[in-house]
């Protein structure tokens, strides 16, 4: 008798002991740095309709109303307190800000980051800090092929997806195609981007290809006069842009009113979010990638249709891929932290991330590249063509993610250079 | 020749551009001695009221052609008035004090007005693109130029002359011209320095919104733009010479003409052409190309 009762009470202790712990728990918020760019040429197109997205989807993580199959209220039980920081200022700046965020913020994790260039400074922050990080935007391939990090991770394939599709779809859709010319970004991205773009090229066609110029303006120059008029100069079939943000704004406008852009083919990698600031520019014919199945290529799902709506009812505009990205961003770190289960060390958080799967807006994600921490998603391109005054696609071509992604361990550029060994295409 | 043609126009366009952004700047040094840091803000200003305005004035129908006048009337107005208030409620409590001070306080009136920008407009993109396809394209060899560049360079050069004109050839603009010699005996041979100072600073700041309203059209308007241009800038006016009105000119052909040949011949050395002409000035002539002599006080 006696026994039974001090096992029943230290049953009915363990329970409410338990009990009161799940639910101090739960009453506890889940400090997350959240890192875009809220002012400077970035703001407008990327950081701001990622921000908002951060809003709209963290808002529904705390409800518990996001679409099936993503159930649950907050993170592991947890609500979301976001944290925002601008990532305006540059890479130095922005190794400040992750340690304020981490040492004076005390945040659980951190979502960030659309420059390539902070992509690549953080992760040795973040390792160092014990961080666990997820990169939502940037696009550069260099951070998991220079490097293994353990704490940080990317929910959306490379930019060299982009380009070795861009490149796959011009072979296949441009007939007589003999030259092209670029203008990039002077930087990794901008690099990287025509890099990739020429060297599949030059696989695809055995060599076959003549490049008529290659521009790099500065980063947010404002000013493409001369590079319009060395386009016009060196004509080629199609002119490949991998510009981003206020860039392509500032390019699409000054292009369009010299002509360029009805006179000649163009490629933009990252055009999508100029669609709807600036589609009556483009001319019909012009292909637009959404860097991944995003926006008006996003796959039929419960969960997208609700984040198109909610997005556009609530902000007034369509969501583009930067809020597909940081949607993306966000569900793969709750999924992640609910598998690992309340109270999971970051560690175990780390373990259960590895190597996910799960779907979001934008479709299907595999973290199947960079040792379980890089996730590959299939790529999508079309041609743009107006219906009764309505943007529309035509040509819509869908490379799986084997297709265009190098294979996990593979360096991009020695993957194509190798003729795209293993290349898995519909 | 069709390529020298293209370096020749776009250098021109560019120069142009560069040269309404600076020409406030190096008006403001020449007379004031303040490096004005804020000048940026107000390019960044005369963006955002002039595409503002011009957006608005696109949604009530009226003519097209008229939108020139509200880009133009709407960046000036904005300019004038805050340029105003930044003199009358700043700057003269500071005249007098060492450059460096001077530096400081007008950097802190970039980092409120790049605060208020973002408070009035918030964050989200401008476009003002209608006045920029307005005036259509002209076709030669082969190239296609917007009529709107050289527009610009129409203007630049009428504000290039209006300044030559204003400073040399008009009573206030000799008295300006005294002013910048010696501001000391000016005062005391009764000329109203207070007053040339203020009016000197309200021209600046007018041509620099002035010429962030020229630029709007071409871009999209963001927080932020004013500090991209300042530094450009600072480059024209270093070449030329801080304070010369004819140095800003020079200076921002010579960065014109050197980008243009730069992306047309060599693109690799684009971003590094600019800062290597600088450096290259400055190794001869350390106060730049026309730096104004100051007279040595005894």
């Amino acid at each position: 008798m006696k026994h039974s009762l001090l096992t029943a009470a230290t049953v009915a202790c363990a329970i409410t002991t338990g009990g009161l712990s799940l639910s101090a728990h739960a009453a506890e918020e889940y400090k997350l740095g959240l890192v875009t760019f809220l002012s400077g040429a970035a703001s407008g197109p990327f950081g701001i309709p990622a921000k908002n997205a951060a809003d709209l989807v963290i808002e529904a993580i705390n409800d518990g109303t996001l679409p099936a199959p993503i159930e649950g209220k907050g993170i592991d039980g947890r609500m979301i307190t976001p944290v925002y920081v601008d990532e305006a200022g540059g890479a130095t700046k922005q190794t400040s800000e992750f340690r304020n965020l981490v040492q004076r913020d005390g945040v659980d994790a951190v979502v960030g980051y659309i420059s390539s260039g902070d992509c690549l400074a953080i992760p040795a922050v973040a390792e160092e800090l014990k961080m666990l990080t997820v990169l939502f935007d940037c696009g550069t391939p260099r951070v998991f092929e220079e490097a293994d990090y353990k704490y940080v991770f990317r929910t959306h394939s490379t930019a060299s997806m982009d380009n070795i599709a861009a490149a796959r779809y011009i072979n296949d859709n441009v007939p007589e195609l003999q030259s092209v010319a670029g203008i990039n970004q002077n930087y990794s991205w901008g690099h990287d981007s025509w890099r990739d773009f020429t060297e599949t090229l030059k696989v695809l066609r055995d060599g076959d290809i003549e490049i008529t110029t290659e521009q790099f303006p500065k980063l947010f120059a404002g000013q493409y006069g001369a590079e319009i008029s060395a386009l016009q100069v060196n004509s080629a079939d199609v002119i490949h842009t991998s510009f981003w943000g206020g860039d392509t704004d500032a390019f699409v406008l000054q292009a369009a009113a010299r002509g360029l852009l009805a006179d000649n083919q163009l490629i933009f990698t990252a055009g999508e979010t100029a669609l709807n600031s600036l589609g009556e520019h483009l001319p019909d014919g012009a292909i637009i990638g959404a860097r991944g199945p995003f926006g008006p290529f996003a796959p039929e799902s419960e969960l997208n249709t609700w984040f198109q709506t909610e997005f556009t009812e609530r902000f007034g505009t369509p969501p583009t891929f930067p809020a597909y990205h940081m949607a993306h961003a966000l569900i793969g770190l709750k999924l992640a932290q609910d598998k690992a289960g309340v109270g999971a060390s970051t560690e175990d958080v780390i373990s259960s991330f590895e190597g996910l799967v799960f779907e979001g807006p934008g479709g299907k994600v595999e973290m199947n590249r960079g040792k379980g921490h890089q996730a590959a998603t299939e790529m999508v391109y079309g041609r743009l063509k107006r219906v009764d005054g309505e943007i529309t696609f035509t040509d819509i071509t869908r490379y799986a993610a084997d297709c265009v992604n190098p294979p996990e361990g593979t360096e991009t550029v020695e993957w194509i250079q190798a003729g795209m060994p293993g290349a898995e295409c519909n | 020749m069709k390529q020298l043609l293209a370096i020749l126009v776009d250098g021109s366009v560019y120069a142009s551009w560069l040269f309404i952004i600076s020409a406030g700047l190096t008006l403001i040094y020449g007379v004031m001695r303040i490096l004005n840091m804020s000048h940026g803000s107000f390019y960044a200003l005369g963006a955002y009221s002039g595409a503002a305005m011009v957006g608005w004035y696109f949604s009530t129908g009226s003519v097209p052609w008229f939108s020139f006048v509200v880009l133009i009337s709407s960046a000036l107005v904005a300019g004038v008035t805050v340029g105003l208030l930044v003199e009358r409620g700043l700057l003269r409590f500071m005249y007098g004090r060492d450059e460096v001070v001077m530096i400081l306080v007008t950097y802190a009136v970039l980092l409120i007005m790049e605060d208020a920008i973002k408070l009035i407009w918030g964050v989200e993109p401008y476009f003002a693109y209608q006045p920029y396809t307005l005036l259509g394209r002209t076709q030669f060899m082969g190239l296609s130029f917007a009529n709107y560049d050289f527009m610009l360079i129409g203007v630049s050069i009428l504000i290039g002359l209006a300044l030559w004109y204003g400073l040399n050839r008009t009573q206030n603009g000799k008295l300006l011209r005294v002013v910048i010699h010696d501001r000391e005996i000016a005062g005391a041979l009764g000329i109203n320095v207070s007053k040339i100072f203020t009016i000197t600073f309200l021209i600046g700041a007018g041509i620099g919104a002035l010429a962030g309203a020229l630029t709007a059209p071409g871009l999209s308007v963001v927080p932020g733009m004013g500090i991209e241009v300042i530094v450009l800038a600072f480059a024209v006016v270093v070449i030329g010479g801080l304070g010369s009105i004819s140095g800003a000119l020079v200076g921002a052909l010579i960065v014109g003409m050197a980008r243009a040949t730069a992306v047309h011949l060599y693109p690799q050395v684009e971003l590094f052409v600019i800062y290597a002409v600088m450096g290259l000035v400055l190794a001869f002539r350390p106060q730049g190309l026309f730096a104004v002599a100051n007279a040595r006080k005894i």
